[in-house]
């Protein structure tokens, strides 16, 4: 159990620490803070000018949005960048119990999607006059904690696969990209064909961001637990598909002796 | 001679990055992706009439990203590809080896705007009747051009900073609001304006328009002509000054 503990809190915290090796903090700001800060603008002029709705809709949606590139671009490098740089096979050598490797990697996502979507919602309170409810900021924490938890887990997902196909990255673009289109952050869920609002609602982030607009509305934490439930649920189906996935291709690495060939 | 390494250059840079995954992203599906949302977003608010202007502004958000990745790290490409002192060493200027890579960074983004008006077309109806097609036909090579001499003056000072990439990042979403793509200017705040007007986007984007839904495009596609030539202009002195200073530092190579 101690060795499991040690391996989620250090080996996660040295996995987040190793992004740092081309990640610089100039780097980090301009691609984690600003440009999701342009994004948001972008998305409430462009409400602004289609008339569809407030700009606080495109707020909401828009910065707990942005912490799904925390979610998604770092999960999925947390664990494909191993198999890139060289280090996949050493790491799978150890006895480390897997779920703590998994798990370990994906805290320090949530924390950071949290800095990324306060720092959207503080900028829009200071540039575009955005006032939640009253009492409301605790609630909408744990609504974002929740979401961004959910993205992580997708983010995992894709890492997952990141072990056997050969461009990842290329899929995480894409899934980021369509996020925008279909879970609810600029366009409402029904105003979407069915069958694409039925793809959003099983992605992670559209039951959240929902729950977030009530919430900051005035809505009660109560009257959106079902949302927040449904969203953390959501992202533990994609946590144990990840996990799953993490240990068939691990096996059939092994026995194919193919864990780092391309 | 010089024609020829443009031509083959042009030619080559555009087949590599048409066989590169994140230019299929960045040309193709990120700007179908946002065309959608517009188209989405134009109908819910009862904003008629705009699928055209909607998918034209997607497609030429996907012409700025393709020019902004792909010029932006253009020289970074060629460092960590090795090339670079290869291109610097060869007889013909470096400009002439560089200026056909961001001109094809900006012709890939032909891709988003075909894409986003067959998109358009096939899924929401959007109508291609286009007021002058000629005009059309000679804004968007225009538009083209003057993004790939944008392109370089941004391969050109993007050196500067280590951490292209991410600048990279930084401006893609600021250019598609400030040029007007989706949003109109008027949309905006007044100081935006004088921004908008030294960025040939914003040109391109209103010439394109002028052309498709009515109106003149001549005096936008002469400034789009017009500040392409003063881009150029910056460009090759930004370059030549970054060769100059690489070669006596001995730092062509050094990331």
């Amino acid at each position: 159990m101690t060795a499991a503990l040690r391996v989620f809190v250090v080996g996660g915290a040295i996995s987040y620490r190793a992004l740092f090796n081309w990640i610089t903090p100039g780097m980090y700001v301009t691609t984690m803070l600003g440009s999701p800060l342009f994004q948001i603008l972008f998305f409430v002029y462009l409400g602004r000018y289609a008339g569809t709705q407030d700009d606080d809709f495109f707020v909401v949606g828009n910065a707990i949005q942005i912490a799904a590139m925390s979610g998604i671009y770092g999960m999925t490098m947390g664990i494909a960048n191993e198999r890139q740089y060289g280090t996949l096979q050493p790491l799978l050598a150890t006895p480390a119990n897997r779920l703590a490797i998994f798990a370990g990697r994906a805290l320090p996502f949530v924390a950071n999607g949290l800095v990324v979507s306060a720092f959207g919602f503080a900028m829009s309170w200071l540039i575009l006059d955005f006032r939640p409810a009253e009492g409301s900021v605790p609630s909408l924490v744990l609504a974002v904690t929740v979401t961004t938890g959910s993205c992580v887990a997708l983010g995992m997902l894709i890492g997952s696969l990141g072990l056997r196909a050969r461009d990842v990255f290329f899929g995480a673009n894409l899934v980021y990209f369509l996020m925008l289109l279909v879970c609810g952050v600029n366009i409402a869920n029904e105003d979407l064909p069915g069958w694409l609002g039925a793809i959003g609602r099983c992605l992670p982030l559209t039951h959240g961001i929902e729950a977030a607009r009530e919430l900051a509305d005035g809505a009660a934490l109560g009257d959106v637990a079902g949302l927040l439930w449904t969203e953390a649920l959501i992202g533990l189906g994609y946590a144990a598909a990840a996990y799953v996935l993490f240990r068939v291709f691990e096996a059939e690495g092994r026995r194919r002796a193919s864990l780092e060939t391309y | 001679m010089t024609l020829r390494l443009f031509w083959i250059g042009w030619l080559f840079h555009l087949k590599n990055l048409t066989n590169s995954m994140f230019f299929v992203l960045v040309s193709v599906l990120q700007p179908v992706i946002f065309a959608s949302i517009a188209f989405f977003m134009f109908e819910s608010g009862n904003r008629t009439g705009t699928l055209l202007y909607a998918a034209l502004g997607a497609g030429l958000m996907g012409i700025w990203s393709a020019t902004l990745f792909g010029s932006g790290g253009a020289i970074q490409w060629q460092r960590w590809q090795g090339t670079l002192e290869i291109l610097v060493g060869a007889p013909p200027p470096f400009l002439a080896t560089l200026l056909p890579l961001t001109i094809a960074t900006a012709t890939i983004g032909i891709y988003s705007v075909v894409g986003t008006l067959a998109w358009g077309r096939l899924f929401f109806g959007t109508p291609l009747d286009f007021a002058h097609p000629l005009q059309v036909a000679i804004a968007i090579p225009a538009t083209v051009l003057s993004l790939g001499a944008l392109g370089l003056l941004l391969a050109s000072t993007f050196i500067l900073y280590r951490n292209a990439n991410a600048f990279a990042n930084l401006l893609e979403y600021p250019v598609w609001l400030a040029t007007g793509l989706l949003v109109p200017l008027t949309f905006l705040p007044s100081w935006v304006g004088p921004i908008a007007w030294v960025l040939s986007p914003t040109w391109g984007m209103t010439a394109i328009r002028e052309a498709a839904l009515g109106g003149s495009a001549w005096v936008e596609i002469g400034m789009c002509i017009g500040l392409g030539i003063v881009y150029l202009a910056l460009g090759s002195v930004a370059l030549r000054n970054f060769e100059r200073l690489a070669r006596s530092r001995a730092t062509l190579s050094l990331t």
